[in-house]
């Protein structure tokens, strides 16, 4: 059967991608790196930890706006810009953002480490939830269990059980506990509250704190 | 009640409506609207009803009526007699024996519940002569005074529904669609997205279904002209939905409405009974062979609903959150299916545009935005309520000539508009045009329409720190920069209006407010900085006040005022020291006293109880 494609261009280079292929699947499959949080392949896209911003420019339209690229399917002729000073600065902000409310979150530490982030401006907290929605979402669409959803608003958000009771419906299979990102052993490089040591991405010091040896944070369980 | 099968139908009730009223009848309209409500308008209108009954066999005819809100919330409750035109304002319940023996009985006007003129001192007897009104062009508003909402037979007398038969008969879908994108009408609910066109890219949407939704999710604060519209003038809502269903080729519609609003749900259900008792919703609408119904959606009460994709989860019966826009609504709407969502006040204006047509509408506002827009006037302003003015009036003449200018002497020094996602325009810039364009050229938004007019004694910073706090707590959580940063920003200015704050803040807020409006998934969080962002755009010196000398310029920020008593002013009354909550007061008799700090809670009760303006916030 044969392919259809339309032509994006990413960071200037023209490319071929399938049609319904979302701007993050195409630029993975040319080896472009978007970080992601809240995206995992197989599940639906979520669109709630806004790591994969681009920007785009919708048919020579002049302005440019930004989006998840995770949610964006790709269109005839855009052009999308995925280093650009805009979306770095953001992603900078927002990688801080994650960091600061979960600096004991492996997935948020490597994120910050990449983002070359060394000091946070603001308090930080230690929440163990980065409220990425994967474990829903895994019960929900993978394991047929429909047993977690968020509960409250805003500041109040939480993932629960409905009334915090276990369902029936849950089978104990853990498919939640395997794709969250809090599951994983953090690294525990960060000694001065509102400091992160970001050595496993400055090869020249190797930390003490990689339990292998190896840099941890670029092992095969965290990919980019 | 008659069901109408055809236009010939509906135009012999009309007439029969029309005949009923007798000239020589004396009409009472009791403004029933919220704000007169709080005021105690159901007891004013209740004394009418039993004293007209007593009176019953009076030769004089009195007809009672319950209208909806007439705008001038600030002076309810509001009583107007027809057809002298007598515009009572403030009247209690002991007012109303008064009234039918001098008013309606000797045909006396009482002069003490009169409007006074506050330049000329002079007392006003109509409406149309009071400032307030007399810059206004009430088309969508206007007839709320005229009708009792729960009455279809009010709304048909006025000429309701005239509209829809000529949509219906007269016109084809595409024509009507031509009218609405030839009259200019953009849309009211903030964004201005232009009416004609969304209702074409709804019609060219393919599906089975069409939904049709009126939004009137309205949770600005200090905004309230949508619920007004549908609880004064319900059937003009449903008429311009008819309408709109008939042009898109709509099959079912909704109306949004927050369970906030009582009267507002309570006067659009019976509306949708009335119209389709009436056979005017339902199979066959006036003998065609278009059919149409609408229900009511109740909503929680959450902000966030107001938006599109939030509003659809919502009545779908899920959490009420927003997702991704990347596939229009008007394709992929509710239950997946195309739809076509407009606010209250946009419906409202279809019926006007197709029976006086595109060019009259066209010719009302400015370049791009046309016809009338109702806003909110509220805070410091003299004369408060709900305003509809033309497009490209200046935010000068709303302010000064219908709100009557600044309220105790304190210089006006900004507006905000457009709620939590507008921002504060400064006294310098109002003589902008109010049109959707200039307003966000000007770092603001048109927004649903609030208008919150702040004076010398407001803090811009303290006003930005609030509308930071109502986004955060309004934020549903599902984006990281809308949740954490508006929280990170609300600690920032928290930390400012306590004299926390350093250099950094400021540079760090501002970088941080680019990023949350850069990256936010839904219009909530795209927003949501505008307030901080435009007070940091025109009032910095405020915030370096805060920050660099710990003073708040207004005297808001608790932390950084003191009171103090002036010595040469005092007389020694002792009021103060009599109210004052902590005891922080001493002071011999008719000897000026002291405020002893370290006691004080700064609430203010001082400042109100002293006659000889003694104490002083530094």
């Amino acid at each position: 059967m044969e392919r259809k494609t339309v032509n994006v261009t990413i960071d200037g280079r023209s490319l071929d991608v399938e049609v319904g292929s979302t701007i993050l699947l195409a630029a993975r499959e040319f080896g472009i790196h978007i970080p992601t949080l809240c995206y995992m392949d197989h599940l639906s896209p979520y669109g709630g930890c806004r790591l994969c911003v681009v920007e785009i420019t919708d048919n020579g339209g002049g302005k440019s706006f930004i989006d998840t690229s995770c949610t964006h399917e790709v269109k005839e002729g855009i052009e999308i810009q995925t280093k650009s000073a805009r979306i770095i600065r953001a992603r900078k902000m927002l990688a801080e953002l994650l960091v600061t409310s979960a600096p004991n979150v492996k997935m948020a530490q490597d994120i910050a480490a990449r983002m070359g982030l060394l000091k946070v401006r603001f308090p930080m907290e230690d929440n163990r939830c980065i409220l990425c929605g994967l474990c829903i979402r895994m019960c929900y669409e993978q394991m047929d269990g429909k047993a977690l959803g968020f509960v409250g608003r805003g500041m109040g958000r939480k993932v629960s059980m409905p009334f915090e009771v276990r369902p029936e419906t849950c089978r104990l299979c853990r498919g939640c506990d395997y794709v969250c990102p809090g599951m994983m052993i953090p690294c525990q490089g960060v000694t001065e509250p509102g400091e992160l040591c970001g050595r496993c991405v400055r090869i020249e010091e190797m930390p003490s704190c990689c339990p292998t040896g190896t840099f941890g944070c670029f092992c095969e369980q965290n990919p980019l | 009640m008659r069901k109408i099968k055809s236009v010939a139908d509906l135009e012999k009730w009309r007439g029969d409506i029309l005949s009923k009223l007798k000239l020589d009848e004396v009409v009472i309209s009791v403004c029933g609207g919220t704000g007169c409500h709080a005021y105690g308008c159901k007891k004013v209108r209740d004394g009418f009803a039993k004293a007209t009954k007593k009176n019953g066999d009076d030769v004089q005819k009195i007809r009672l009526k319950f209208t909806g809100c007439r705008g001038f919330c600030e002076r309810g409750p509001i009583v107007t007699i027809q057809p002298q035109g007598i515009f009572y304002q403030k009247v209690q319940e002991q007012d109303v024996s008064v009234i039918l023996s001098e008013t309606v009985g000797k045909g006396k006007i009482l002069e003490h519940l009169l409007y006074e003129d506050a330049v000329t001192k002079r007392k006003l007897i109509s409406e149309k002569e009071i400032p307030f009104y007399k810059a206004q062009h009430r088309l969508v508003m206007g007839n709320n005074g005229l009708i009792e909402p729960s009455k279809i037979e009010d709304y048909i007398g006025i000429g309701g529904y005239q509209a829809l038969s000529k949509a219906l008969l007269a016109m084809k879908p595409e024509e009507i669609i031509h009218e609405m994108k030839a009259s200019g009408l953009r849309g009211r609910g903030g964004a201005g997205f232009p009416t004609g066109k969304k209702w074409e890219d709804c019609r060219n949407a393919s599906g089975d279904i069409k939904y049709i939704i009126c939004n009137c999710d309205e949770g600005d604060p200090g905004a309230y002209m949508d619920r007004s519209l549908l609880e004064g003038n319900p059937h003009s809502v449903l008429e311009g939905m008819i309408i709109g269903a008939y042009a898109i080729g709509g099959g079912h519609g909704y109306i949004y409405v927050r369970h906030e609003y009582p009267l507002a749900c309570k006067n659009a259900e019976t509306a949708i009974t009335q119209a389709r008792k009436a056979g005017l919703l339902g199979k066959n609408i006036l003998g065609s062979d278009f059919s149409f119904d609408v229900e009511i959606a109740k909503g929680g009460g959450a902000f966030v609903c107001g938006e599109s994709t939030a509003l659809i989860a919502s009545i779908e019966g899920k959490v009420g959150e927003p997702r991704g826009k990347q596939v229009h609504t008007v394709t992929r709407g509710l239950w997946g299916k195309p739809m076509n969502l407009n606010n209250v006040e946009t419906w409202a204006n279809v019926p006007l545009i197709i029976n006086k047509g595109s060019h009259w509408f066209s010719s009302i506002g400015t370049e791009k935005s046309k016809g009338t827009k109702i806003f909110s006037l509220v805070g410091k302003a003299k004369n408060t309520g709900l305003v509809e003015v033309p497009m490209g009036i200046t935010l000068k003449e709303i302010i000064f000539n219908i709100g009557g200018g600044q309220q105790n002497g304190r210089k006006i020094k900004a507006v905000q508009t457009g709620g939590p996602s507008g921002g504060c325009i400064p006294a310098s810039l109002f003589d902008l045009p109010v049109d959707f364009d200039s307003l966000i050229q000007a770092g603001s938004m048109m927004g649903s329409g609030g208008m919150i007019v702040m004076d010398e004694g407001t803090c811009m910073v303290d006003v930005a720190k609030y509308f930071v706090h109502f986004l955060q707590e309004e934020s549903c959580g599902k984006c990281l920069p809308c949740r954490e940063g508006l929280k990170r920003m609300g600690e920032i200015l928290d930390r400012i209006t306590e004299g926390k704050g350093n250099e950094e803040d400021l540079s760090l807020l501002e970088e941080l407010a680019e990023v949350v409006a850069d990256t936010s998934l839904c219009g909530l969080g795209k927003t949501a900085p505008n307030p901080v962002l435009s007070a940091l755009r025109y009032f910095r010196p405020e915030f370096e006040a805060h920050i660099h000398q710990k003073r708040c310029p207004a005297g808001v920020c608790m932390p950084l005022i003191q009171y103090s008593i002036s010595e040469s002013d005092c007389t020694g009354c002792g009021a103060c020291a009599k109210i004052c909550p902590t005891h922080a007061i001493k002071g011999e008799k008719k000897q000026s006293h002291l405020i002893l700090a370290e006691i004080c809670s700064k609430c203010g009760s001082c400042i109100d109880v002293c006659k000889a303006n003694a104490v002083m916030v530094q």
